[in-house]
């Protein structure tokens, strides 16, 4: 990997988005192409955003709607004012001559453009997501050309966007691509599983150094103390306390908002009620209101106790 | 008109998780969603939704017998900046007719915002639902929460209006009596709808190839066992809109009081004149004329109910929020009892 030029770091959404377009490209279109939307650092272009630009190809010659890469940049900027061309993406393995054309274009509209390339007919068996910036070449003064050399690409997610990225992994191993979203103690379970699942690879591996079969190697041995360590060493009863208080905080905001909802479905019957006989109704509204201002209490009781009790925690530990 | 070059099966399968089993007696009975509108809403909230600014969205795609599926999204610009000859469905329409350009499917199905907290039951959030389900049945809201995915797992739910709700939107009778006639409570403002997300082939192998070269270390944020900061803000909101509704509860007390005052005023008026008249008719002389008795006691306005609804909805959404949160913290507080366990 050359190191010349800068690193190329990419969201996901922009390889979702461009495999999308290659989906739907117009009949008897080889490949897709479209302008790359980011920020440019001192040594590295981040692309955060793509949309996909219509064109012709054919033997001889290459027409871009430019009209179209034009207005689109302009909306896109409406939502996010800090995106930049930062340069164009092109489906397909190859670098062609249309593709200097192009890249010629988009030097005029973002300085030292990236060119990005990825295979969606996945010629070798993979998508090869790879990045050129062009740098010119040859004999000063006669013909001049243009070299596309490859820069390092890699991989940026927000921790928000990794999570999504894990749920939609889930879907390349159900048979028909999908998925459902799950809920509650499920996530935690499946949390567990994950990490118990690295704790059997990690015990295979240390139970095959015991037993000789593989070679000991110091620094996991470094990591796996590290791993060990890292459970803190409470006394029983500080542990005790300190998971009393905390699963009490928990069941007692569970109540609440039991009672709180319990209250709203009372109001609402006495409301439907009093909708015909107003009689009774003011007492029970009267109750109703005290009620209300009870659980809001409790309420207020509950939050200044959660303050009290992380401080009391943070304290402990 | 180009076709759609994608190998996607015929997605005939039924879902892999459902809901509670209730079947909905609506036209939408599943969302689809692709991956790719997952990661751009994401996206839109990462970059440009800091500060606790609700951010939203249009969502395109297409009905497919009782299926909505969700192909692409866009987002909408922040009402922020003085932008005040910004005409949003000028950029709206610009947008579709540039989709259309690339082939993507450009048929409005619905929107998206985000959420803070799980604060979304609001006036504006049910106009503009009513607006687009009126116009298009199948419309949905999808509402993303962010700081719930943040701490571990991709929080997106789908809501609609019940048919119920819809009518009274429609003749925008929102008094006490035509909320009761209709029976609607507040948990049946909004019907949730399953959620499915589905890939192509083409991004399933993306995704094969994201997991070998970009392996980013999994932060395990779901195992996190600090709940306070969550709990306090939830409590926190809930206490305001308890509030909120005790406020509510007071106007509404006083309304009923002054109605009966009203009643009682009437009566005694009413049994006044028929004494006088009675009187009259002893001494001979004429009785006085029947006055037109709704004309002196004009009836107190009811308050509205509407906002109690949203209220009492928003409440609702809050606490289903805190238990699901107290749940998993209690899982995981029973975990890190039984690491303990082994060390002492």
């Amino acid at each position: 990997m050359s190191v010349y030029g800068p690193v190329v770091k990419i969201h996901p959404v922009v390889l979702a988005s461009i495999g999308d377009s290659y989906e739907r490209r117009n009949e008897g279109a080889s490949r897709v192409i479209g302008t790359l939307l980011g920020t440019v650092d001192k040594h590295s272009v981040e692309v955060t955003n793509c949309f996909s630009v219509p064109h012709n190809e054919s033997e001889d010659e290459v027409a871009v709607d430019m009209e179209f890469a034009k207005n689109m940049y302009e909306l896109h900027k409406r939502v996010s004012p800090s995106e930049v061309i930062v340069g164009w993406y092109a489906t397909g393995f190859e670098i062609t001559e249309h593709s200097v054309l192009i890249h010629e274009y988009y030097s005029r509209e973002a300085t030292n453009p990236i060119h990005l390339t990825m295979d969606c007919a996945l010629q070798s068996g993979k998508m090869n997501i790879r990045a050129y910036v062009s740098a010119p070449m040859g004999v000063p003064g006669k013909t001049v050309g243009v070299m596309f050399t490859p820069l390092c690409v890699k991989h940026k997610y927000y921790d928000t966007e990794r999570i999504g990225v894990e749920l939609l992994q889930r879907t390349r191993d159900a048979p028909n691509a999908s998925s459902g979203l799950t809920s509650d103690l499920c996530q935690v379970g499946k949390a567990a599983s994950r990490v118990q699942d690295m704790l059997a690879t990690v015990l295979t591996y240390i139970e095959d150094v015991l037993s000789g079969k593989q070679a000991a190697d110091n620094s996991v041995g470094r990591y796996l103390m590290d791993l060990v360590n890292k459970v803190p060493k409470i006394s029983a009863e500080d542990f005790e306390t300190m998971l009393n208080s905390n699963i009490n905080d928990l069941l007692m905001v569970t109540y609440l908002s039991n009672l709180t909802q319990a209250q709203i479905a009372l109001n609402e019957k006495i409301v439907a009620c009093s909708a015909e006989g107003r009689c009774a109704l003011s007492v029970c509204s009267r109750a109703q209101g005290n009620c209300n201002r009870r659980a809001d209490h409790l309420l207020g009781m509950a939050s200044a106790e959660q303050s009290c009790s992380s401080f009391h925690q943070q304290h402990c530990a | 008109m180009a076709s759609r070059k994608e190998s996607m099966s015929t997605p005939t399968a039924p879902m892999v998780s459902t809901s509670s089993g209730a079947t909905l007696d609506s036209p939408v009975k599943q969302i689809q969603i692709e991956g790719l509108v997952v990661l751009k809403m994401i996206k839109h909230y990462q970059e440009e939704g800091q500060g606790s600014e609700v951010v939203q969205g249009v969502l395109l795609g297409l009905v497919v017998e009782d299926r909505l599926e969700i192909t692409n999204c866009f987002p909408f610009p922040q009402h922020t900046e003085d932008d005040a000859d910004f005409d949003e469905v000028q950029y709206q329409m610009e947008m579709m007719r540039s989709l259309r350009h690339v082939n993507i499917d450009h048929l409005h199905v619905g929107w998206y915002q985000s959420t803070y907290y799980g604060s979304f039951v609001s006036r504006a959030l049910l106009d503009s639902q009513f607006s687009y389900q009126h116009a298009i049945e199948e419309s949905v809201v999808l509402i993303y929460d962010p700081i719930k995915t943040a701490q571990g797992s991709l929080s997106l739910k789908a809501y609609r209006l019940t048919p119920k709700l819809m009518e009274i939107c429609k003749e925008k009778d929102f008094s006490a009596e035509g909320l009761k006639k209709a029976m609607i409570g507040f948990e049946h403002m909004f019907e949730e709808v399953p959620i499915v997300i589905k890939n192509s082939h083409l991004i399933n192998v993306l995704m094969w190839e994201l997991e070998e070269k970009a392996t980013v270390a999994d932060k395990h944020e779901l195992l996190n066992l600090s709940s306070s900061n969550h709990l306090e803000k939830s409590l926190q909101l809930l206490m305001d809109r308890v509030d909120d509704m005790s406020q509510d509860i007071v106007k509404y007390n006083t309304y009923s009081r002054n109605l009966s005052k009203q009643q009682q005023q009437k009566h005694q008026y009413t049994q006044r004149r028929q004494q006088e008249n009675a009187q009259r008719q002893t001494r001979g002389e004429p009785p006085l004329p029947e006055e037109d008795i709704s004309k002196m006691f004009k009836p107190p306005q009811p308050p509205p109910r509407m906002d109690t609804l949203l209220i009492a909805g928003q409440i609702n959404n809050y606490c289903q929020n805190v238990k699901e949160f107290t749940s998993q913290n209690l899982g995981k507080l029973f975990m890190a009892e039984a690491l303990q366990g082994h060390n002492s």
